[in-house]
């Protein structure tokens, strides 16, 4: 997800219109929700879906279709290759960054603005659709420090040097990974690489070490400069060539004049930026059945247009820069975004189904209302556990996760470990505390698509109280249920030895009761007496079925 | 209400202990619990009933109060020390002061204390390293004015005669043999009303209590009155058993589904990436499947699904697409389908759920779950771990776009919001997508409560087999319940403080 922010001047100017109290909801009518606005500034989430709205001429050009100012889909010139408008791709790049898109735009008139413009929108796409530049990187020269044509191929970083932006010299390409601030922080997306993808120019300069910097000679842009030009690099051509159109469009829109290249990847050739529109077809009956709606074939020809689409005989004209149309139901969304959400009525479906609770659901929900039955007062805990508590505990085999931004890291093997916390933090509240847990618990098992599985467990604790008092409410709890619990002498870690026993259902233990050991309760800084019972529910829940 | 009347119904409330204490009104208070024969603290609770009902008032005084300290108790019972030093000299007449001091057994500070004290009084002189006795017979044998005082104690501060004053200042100056307390002392005066209840002849055939005997003997009795009680007096709280507010919020929003028509799923916590992700047509490069959004469980691989055509269409779907979709063009890696994370929404359960159905039985149907989901995040005020979600599908060829808003708007109005609100978004995974807000009419906000739409046929043909609409959704559930329960900061969801859990009121809407 990202915000853009637009000067809100510059913005009303360009849509030719003030921004009203009814333009505010219609903006995120068109599913870009407004986050805020200023008298200086307009602010808006755009979906990853639709990068081509990142920058204010791509965004304008959208909502000034969708409120009817100029529907359709807008038309850009894109002027022939001139000579040496041409890109040679190097074999060797085909393991480090294989693709390229290149485009050249001349007449421009930078500010300080544009140029922010343009760099915050290089910025967007880098880290949607780029995603953090390793899917894609885009870079900007001044073409009048550049000598065409250019050569983008791979060289081993010993073989590399110049002056990276933002440096006051000269660096090779692994001083780079390792000393420039941007060349650590993309280290990680060529380290593994025998050799670093480079575009050279004619002159045997390099412009740029993509996805990591530019040259200082020749990778900035300037108020003087007035001609650039552009490439994408990356691993998919599709994606590279979709992007370029949607900066050289946005450079279009603030008066630059395009010119498309000669890629030459061996003897394959190809010309980028390509402007030309993909078609599909969609189907009336489709989409009004999809929607609920009973639209007509000039609906469809007012309400494409308004999404920047052309429209005739069932084939929809889809605009080069946008990346999102997968499918004929891609297009269905925006005829009702078109429509207008707010004019969609909601209908009551008449869709005949029974109705039934999960088994499982039924039992617990019954279990609950036999123990608060008994005053016990339920608790819900974490679903993870501390790694200070899984080494408090001594726990043997832990289902620890990969990354956490908390200290809780790994998954409640037991209902008993959470129970203590809460006991300790409740130390101070009224006496008796007598709680219950029902919740899911995690161990390591092959059998499972996952390796690990999953039992419902319920624990009880009681304190101040003793194994007597625990028994009562376990032999209750199974006559409440008409199942019948054994229990035998046995041993837990946490409990006092004589005191203790596993809970046997069908001959099969099932978990344990007993009175906490002082130890334990010293260790978990629990100050009062305590009986704990736990037990799995899975059986139960068999034998209840 | 007249006067006798309003006396009448006092006395009918009076409990037999109050009515014991009456005629002892006019005593003082350790005077009546000697004369009633009651302990001191059923007194001081009737005395505070009979101030209630406005028989006598209170009143506290607080006094200050000499008594004996640590060492003035013992002293009380084993004599001074210049008692005992007098006691030598009486047998010695004579005595170099280290031998004195050694057959005395006092302490060096008790021995020097002694010294002065008695020079001033001049029972002794100092000579030549030797004590000598100077008093007579009948001076010996009296008590000083300090052991005067000594067993006068306790006494009242105020109580002290100019002549003990002396003595009062003396023994203050030395360790612990005086002690000034203050006391709050209680005392009562009665009222008009207490004067005339206290001279009034009381009823002494008030019922107190029901019990067998009276129900059995009652045709005999019916003339009797019950005591009345005090009805506004408070009483010690209780608390019932209860369960967690959170499951009681969930078992309102299941009770909507079911009425609703559906049908309740349930699954795993724990997923395989395969059904968390992949089954819903999210990329393999999604920003949403990396380590700092969702929890990965570390060194476990999890295996794909046993069914190969399944798992091979979900693949045909991602890198070529399936029946009129390009699908995302990339190369999909089964390696990075069985990497294995905590559920980061209840989704996967439908996807599940569908993969399960056989379409040309099960249909039309409609499935609901609400249930936790994990997401790597730091926990304050407004974020945390987990998180609850209802989801919810509803399968048929006849269903449409507006359909789901439909369900959508009835699942809210039954959770009491009246005004909702639909706005276009994007989820990998369904289109159209919509995103739904209700309107708080307290807070007068619109609440964004989670994402809904048609789920795309990238996802419905591997799964079902055929491109049938499937309505689907997943909406937070937290924000409901904080709503309900006025709460402020999310970490209170998991805090469980018993005293809070406890006071929590029920869910009802």
């Amino acid at each position: 997800m990202a915000n853009v922010k637009f000067p809100r001047k510059e913005f009303e100017s360009s849509l030719g219109s003030k921004i009203t109290k009814e333009m505010e909801s219609l903006i995120p009518l068109f599913g870009t929700p407004l986050e805020s606005l200023s008298d200086s500034e307009i602010e808006l989430e755009i979906f990853p879906n639709r990068p081509d709205l990142l920058s204010m001429q791509g965004f304008l050009r959208a909502f000034k279709a969708f409120i009817g100012k100029s529907p359709g889909l807008k038309g850009y010139k894109i002027n022939p290759p001139e000579k040496k408008y041409k890109v040679t791709i190097s074999p060797s790049v085909k393991p480090v960054r294989p693709f390229t898109a290149c485009a050249i735009v001349k007449n421009l008139k930078f500010n300080d603005e544009s140029i922010k413009e343009i760099v915050d929108l290089q910025e967007k796409l880098h880290s949607t659709v780029g995603r953090n530049r390793k899917k894609l990187a885009i870079g900007i020269y001044p073409l009048e420090k550049i000598k065409l044509p250019i050569k983008y191929l791979a060289l081993p970083p010993s073989k590399i040097h110049f002056i990276p932006l933002e440096s006051e010299r000269e660096l090779s390409g692994q001083q780079i990974l390792q000393k420039h601030p941007a060349g650590r922080e993309y280290a990680h997306l060529l380290e593994d690489k025998d050799k670093y993808p480079v575009f050279v120019d004619a002159n045997n300069k390099i412009l740029s070490m993509p996805p990591i910097i530019n040259s200082h000679d020749t990778g900035k842009i300037t108020e003087s400069t007035d001609s650039v030009f552009i490439e994408c690099s990356g691993w998919d051509q599709q994606v590279l060539q979709k992007t370029l159109n949607i900066i050289v469009t946005t450079l279009s829109d603030l008066g630059g004049k395009v010119y498309s290249m000669n890629l030459h990847y061996g003897s394959k050739k190809l010309v980028t930026p390509d402007l030309s529109t993909e078609k599909i077809k969609i189907s009336l009956p489709d989409i009004n059945k999809l929607l609920g709606l009973d639209l007509k074939e000039s609906d469809l020809s007012k309400l494409l247009p308004k999404m920047g689409y052309d429209y005739k005989n069932s084939i929809v004209q889809i605009p080069a820069w946008r990346t999102d149309i997968l499918h004929p139901v891609d297009i269905t969304e925006d005829i009702a975004i078109a429509y207008g959400y707010d004019n969609l009525v909601p209908s009551i479906p008449n869709v005949a189904t029974v109705a039934s609770e999960s088994q499982q659901s039924k039992i617990e929900s019954k279990i609950r209302e036999i123990l608060i039955g008994l005053e016990l007062i339920e608790i819900s805990s974490y679903h993870l556990i501390k790694a200070s508590e899984s080494r408090l505990y001594k726990l043997k085999s832990v289902i620890a996760l990969e990354d956490s931004k908390t200290e809780y890291k790994i998954l409640r093997p037991n209902l008993l470990i959470p129970a203590l916390r809460i006991l300790a933090e409740n130390k101070d509240n009224e006496y008796p505390q007598n709680i219950f847990e029902l919740g899911t618990i995690f161990s390591h098992d092959e059998k499972t698509e996952t390796g690990l599985s999953e039992s419902t467990n319920l624990l009880i604790a009681s304190s101040p109280s003793n194994f007597t008092d625990l028994k009562k409410i376990l032999d209750y709890f199974a006559s409440s249920l008409s199942i019948k619990l054994e229990i035998k002498e046995s041993e837990h870690q946490s409990l006092i030895p004589g005191r203790t026993a596993s809970v046997l259902l069908n001959n099969k233990p099932i978990g344990y009761i007993g009175e906490v050991h002082p130890h334990t309760l010293n260790q978990w800084n629990v100050k009062m007496p305590l009986s704990v019972l736990e037990i799995s529910l899975e059986e139960i829940f068999n034998l209840l079925e | 209400m007249p006067e006798k009347e309003n006396i009448q119904k006092i006395i009918e409330s009076l409990s037999p202990i109050e009515r014991s204490i009456i005629p002892h009104l006019n005593s003082p208070i350790p005077e009546i619990i000697e004369k009633s024969g009651l302990d001191s603290t059923s007194v001081l609770r009737a005395l505070q009933f009979l101030s209630n009902k406005g028989l006598i008032i209170f009143s506290k005084t607080t006094k200050s109060v000499i008594d004996l300290g640590t060492n003035g108790v013992y002293y009380k019972k084993n004599h001074l020390p210049e008692r005992r030093l007098i006691l030598l000299l009486e047998e010695k007449n004579h005595l170099p002061i280290q031998e004195a001091k050694k057959l005395s057994k006092l302490s060096d500070n008790e021995f020097k204390v002694s010294l002065g004290v008695l020079k001033s009084k001049a029972l002794i002189s100092l000579d030549n390293g030797k004590i000598s006795l100077q008093a007579k017979k009948e001076e010996l044998t009296k008590n000083t004015i300090e052991e005067a005082l000594l067993e006068l104690l306790p006494i009242e501060e105020s109580k002290i005669k100019d002549e003990q004053l002396l003595a009062l200042q003396n023994l203050q100056k030395r360790k612990d043999i005086i002690e000034i307390n203050k006391k709050t002392i209680v005392s009562f005066s009665t009222t008009d009303l207490g004067k005339q209840i206290a001279s009034t002849p009381l009823q002494t055939d008030l019922i107190e209590s029901v019990t067998p005997k009276l129900i059995k003997s009652w045709n005999s009795q019916k003339s009797k009155r019950f005591r009345s009680y005090d009805l506004s007096s408070t009483g010690p709280k209780i608390y019932g058993g209860k369960k967690h507010f959170v499951n009681q919020g969930i078992e309102y929003g299941k009770r909507i589904w079911l009425d609703l028509g559906f049908k309740e799923m349930q699954g795993s916590l724990v997923q395989t990436s395969f059904w968390n992700f992949d089954a819903l047509f999210t990329a393999q490069d999604h920003p949403v499947r990396d380590l700092q959004d969702t929890f990965y469980i570390k060194d476990i691989k999890g295996q794909l699904p046993k069914d190969k055509n399944l798992v091979k269409a979900v693949k045909q779907a991602h890198e070529s697409g399936v029946k009129d979709s390009k699908g995302w063009q990339y190369s999909w890696d089964p390696e990075e389908a069985s990497s294995v994370v905590l559920r980061t929404h209840t989704t996967c359960l439908s996807a599940q759920t569908l993969s399960s159905l056989d379409i040309k039985k099960d249909l039309p149907a409609k499935f609901f779950s609400i249930g936790k989901v994990l997401r790597n995040e730091t926990v304050d005020w407004s974020h945390g771990f987990e998180f609850l979600q209802t989801e919810g599908i509803v399968v048929s060829e006849s269903v449409s776009f507006r359909d789901l808003l439909g369900y959508l708007q009835e699942f809210y109005k039954k959770m009491g919001f009246e005004k909702i609100r639909f706005a276009p978004a994007y989820f990998p995974y369904t289109e159209p997508s919509v995103e739904v807000s209700v309107y708080h009419p307290e807070k007068k906000v619109w609440l964004e409560l989670g994402g809904a739409g048609i789920f795309r046929p990238e996802l419905t043909i591997p799964l079902l087999g055929k491109a049938i609409p499937v309505l689907a959704w997943g909406q937070g559930f937290d924000r409901i319940l904080m709503d309900y329960y006025k709460i402020k900061d999310f970490r209170e969801f998991y805090q469980n403080n018993l005293k809070s859990l406890r006071e929590k009121r029920a869910f009802i809407k």
